[in-house]
């Protein structure tokens, strides 16, 4: 059976207790959680050249354009009917304009199920569940919104290409990282940024054409959010001369709507601003020229180094290392971390120069996180996948599970804002959201029926967490079904 | 058997015999209906209710000004001479003409700073900082009440509920069920169980079975989609529902829903496009409420909010970036409309707040208490002090 710290290792560190874990892990739990570390630090895969999410991005340009150019055929088509005709004619519309608009929807849908599904089995399966939450964390702290298209085709590959290989380096790096994936920059609004007295903005006022202008979204919530937090002392101008550095970061390739700009602003930056496509670019011709400061310190004309340097400063910020290391504690040990934790990992932090691994092991070594069995509520997609970690199971057809999680809220990558998916209890805990939890619960236990022996498998995934009344209630239950429901209701499955 | 609203009438005329002095005041109808909608990513102001007769407003809007009444369908629907309408608001437009809806503009909360998280929470809080360990003001407003003997249900149309409505007084949440249902043998055990191992989630599944029993007596089982957190489009549905509870005659009294989708950093368009869709959205919604609401409209008022307006100046990718004030709307059978409430600060640049935003000239506590105290009698100590502490200084507006 688990010991207590083991249960806490598997369920609220990892994603969800296995059978088998009791061997696996009761013997030394902390050490099980820091193995995992140190090998995913020893052994980050090297990220593939080009990423994926380049070719994606390639293909919805090519797509938006058959849409538009189909639309564009239809509109003319309509208006050469006489309007007497309209109605007979509609039937012989080119049959091509419906399909280009339909390809491109579905392009986007059959990108996103596949990287959902695939989200979902490595999460099942993993031997390396500390690593995978660290992974679900980071990608949520940096968090962007299928909700936007085209993001929806590549809000997977940005967690593998810009989140993975980084959970176990560098701050610094996966910072870096993440702005500088072509989702965060989509997401928020930085492909047109565009600086006032940009060589670009020049060439475009002279011809009379409009010009654009930046955009602060980025700048304010790499502020806000993924360095220094709301309440990190930085103000307005702060916000508004970071976006000025930040013009001009942006996505390479000749641009269509897909990627970005509009061919007249194309036409003002080229020739020779391409950049790869569907990948970072920094778009010199964009760039706010001059000198800018931030937090009260200059950073001299220097290109897209300006927008490194300023990320160097945010990431070793005290306030930095206090909302990572709030976040962190909250995330693994209570909604309410205790504050001397938080010092700890905030200290061991900025001790270590941004270095996440030492920061994993404080969390692992305190004591404070090895007191609450049950301190935290889980979160829809916490339920989902240690439901088919107990049941040690894949299902063939996430239907179910994406259905329940669009459901209770938590349609994976869509968490509605920059700031990600909450992290606390009084998010997720409402009651009607308890009868669905429960109608999931009860649903897998009848679609499992008596296949499996119930008592045993709460004994191997709660251990000694569980209540001798919820075994007691398991054991009682009128059927194999009905008992898995009632392990899969219990508060010690709700919670972690 | 006595229903509770002839026990609620009753206990209201037994304190008009009580004999102490601050209970004289609290006649409130006990049918009165309230409903708050939230409306999350900061609303643009001075696009959903244009003042297009400002001499500066086509200048500094640009490519997202509106042309002015009376030019086509595209234009401004006229309120007075200043202000008007975003095209799309065509219902709202319809009960301003019937004197069902008050405009306000140049609002805010206390908020200055521009984070979404934290102007929700000061909005939703009543506090002037983002503090969120006091709950939110309705729940506030909704103990105060019950201790006057006057205890009103509440719910909120979401699947958690939001900050404003959370705290030490018990509300519901409800959001529409696409999951088949739990046998009620199942059911019964793990209820059970929680009441033997988790007083907390044994209180969360017996509220949730009260709310749920009553959305089915309504007819609502399974049919409406869609969670509160999307765009205007899914706001008839939850507006639906939440009519549907609020008509029933044991149901609650106030209502939250909240529809995200509101920040609109590019690509906002103007009497067209993507704050259009949403507007047209958040206008049929509300009209639905009316409809559903049916005989008790004429005791309902519906409050629109947001956190905060946005700039005034188009910015770089034809939208708007986060502002300071910006506009609500107060509408319902209850209301005393028909007009534009606004104390207004001009868009002239030396007018604005820090050279970008609209300035605020009224805090929207004083709306949030004018019509705490106007519809549920709250006593105005009570929503200085214990609504909303520290805002003794916030002077409730008046014949709301």
């Amino acid at each position: 059976m688990l010991t207590e710290r083991a249960a806490i290792a598997a369920n609220r560190f990892g994603l969800g207790a296995r059978p088998g874990d009791a061997e696996r892990i009761s013997g030394d739990p902390a050490g099980w959680l820091a193995d995992q570390i140190e090998a995913a630090a020893g052994g980050a895969p090297e990220p593939k050249r080009p990423p994926e999410s380049a070719a994606v991005l390639q293909e919805i340009r090519d797509l938006r354009l058959a849409r538009a150019v189909a639309a564009q055929a239809r509109t003319r088509f309509r208006s050469d009917q006489p309007p007497a005709e309209t109605a007979s004619a509609s039937a012989e519309e080119p049959q091509i304009d419906a399909e280009a608009i339909r390809d491109y929807a579905a392009f986007i849908r059959e990108r996103y199920v596949a990287q959902v599904a695939e989200r979902h089995r490595r999460a099942i399966t993993t031997e390396a569940p500390f690593v995978e939450r660290l992974v679900h964390f980071w990608s949520n702290h940096f968090a962007v919104s299928a909700d936007k298209q085209p993001i929806g085709a590549i809000a997977g590959l940005y967690e593998e290409e810009a989140i993975r290989p980084r959970v176990t380096g560098n701050f610094l790096d996966l910072l870096t990282a993440a702005e500088r994936h072509p989702a965060m920059i989509l997401y928020l609004d930085n492909q047109a940024s565009m600086g006032a007295s940009s060589t670009a903005a020049r060439t475009l006022r002279r011809n009379r054409d409009v010009a654009l202008g930046q955009n602060e979204n980025l700048a304010r919530e790499i502020l806000e959010l993924h360095t220094l937090g709301v309440a990190g002392g930085y103000t307005q101008t702060d916000v508004t001369e970071f976006a000025k550095v930040l013009t001009g970061w942006s996505i390479g390739g000749q641009l269509g709507q897909g990627a970005a700009l509009s061919p007249r602003l194309a036409r003002a930056l080229a020739p020779g601003n391409g950049g790869d496509p569907g990948e970072f670019h920094f778009r010199a011709a964009m760039h706010e020229p001059g000198d800018k400061t931030i937090l009260g310190k200059r950073y001299t004309e220097r290109g897209i180094d300006e927008g490194e340097a300023v990320l160097e400063d945010l990431a070793l910020h005290p306030a930095t290392a206090k909302h990572l290391a709030t976040k962190l504690a909250r995330h693994l040990v209570a909604d309410e971390p205790p504050a001397a934790l938080v010092e700890r990992l905030a200290a061991t932090y900025l001790d270590n120069g941004g270095e996440l691994v030492p920061v994993y092991r404080t969390l692992v070594e305190s004591p404070e996180s090895w007191r609450e069995p049950l301190a935290k509520y889980k979160t829809p997609q916490d339920l989902v996948i240690s439901t088919y970690r107990a049941l040690d199971e894949t299902p063939e057809s996430l239907e179910r599970a994406t259905g329940f999680l669009t459901q209770l809220g938590q349609r994976p990558y869509t968490p509605g804002s920059p700031a990600g998916w909450p992290d606390t209890a009084a998010h997720w805990d409402s009651g009607d959201a308890l009868l669905k939890r429960i109608e999931w619960a009860a649903a897998i236990g009848r679609a499992a029926g008596n296949r499996i022996d119930p008592v045993p498998l709460a004994e191997a995934i709660l251990g000694a967490v569980a209540d001798e009344h919820t075994i007691a209630s398991i054991a009682r239950a009128e059927s194999g079904g009905q008992a898995l429901g009632l392990l899969l209701a219990a508060p010690e499955f709700q919670r972690r | 058997m006595v229903d509770r609203r002839t026990l609620l009438k009753a206990s209201a005329q037994l304190t008009l015999l009580a004999p102490f002095a601050h209970i004289a005041h609290a006649v409130a109808n006990p049918d009165a209906r309230f409903v708050l909608v939230i409306l999350r990513g900061g609303l643009d102001g001075l696009a959903a209710v244009p003042p297009y007769g400002e001499p500066q407003y086509r200048n500094l809007r640009g490519s997202l000004a509106l042309d002015s009444p009376g030019n086509g369908g595209g234009a401004v629907l006229k309120l007075d001479g200043l202000f008007g309408l975003h095209p799309a608001l065509t219902n709202l437009h319809a009960m301003y003409g019937a004197g069902e809806l008050s405009v306000l503009h140049a609002v805010a909360t206390p908020y200055r700073e521009r984070s979404h998280f934290d102007g929700q929470k000061v909005l939703e809080a009543g506090l002037d900082s983002p503090a969120t360990s006091a709950g939110g003001w309705l729940n506030r407003a909704l103990a105060e009440l019950a201790k006057t003997g006057d205890a009103r249900d509440a719910i909120a149309l979401a699947e958690s509920v939001p900050l404003v409505l959370r705290g030490d007084f018990a509300v519901d949440a409800w959001a529409p069920s696409r999951l088949p249902g739990t046998d009620d043998d199942t059911l019964a055990r793990v209820r059970a169980l929680y009441e033997t191992t988790d007083p907390k989630l044994a209180r969360r599944l017996s509220d949730a079975l009260a709310a749920r029993e009553l959305a089915g007596d309504a007819g609502l089982g399974g049919r409406i989609g869609g969670g509160g957190r999307g765009g205007g489009a899914q706001l008839a549905p939850l507006a639906t529902a939440a009519a549907r509870f609020l008509a029933s005659a044991d149901g609650p009294r106030i209502a939250v829903i909240d529809v995200g989708g509101w920040d609109t950093h590019a690509n906002q368009g103007a009497g067209q496009g993507a704050l259009a869709l949403r507007l047209r959205g958040l206008d049929s919604g509300l009209q639905t409420l009316k409809t559903e609401l049916g005989p008790v409209w004429g005791d309902t008022s519906m409050l629109v909010v947001t956190e905060f307006g946005r700039t005034v100046a188009v910015n770089g990718t034809r939208g708007t970036d986060h502002g300071t004030a910006g506009c609500a709307f107060l509408a319902g059978g209850a209301v005393n409309g028909g007009r534009v409430i606004a104390d207004w600060p001009g868009l002239a640049s030396r007018d604005l707040h820090e050279g970008r935003d609209l300035r605020a000239t009224t805090d929207l506590r004083a709306v949030f208490k004018g019509v705490l105290a106007e519809r549920f009698r709250l006593a105005e100590s009570a929503l200085g002090r214990a609504v909303f502490p520290g805002s003794e200084a916030v002077q409730a507006l008046t014949s709301l």
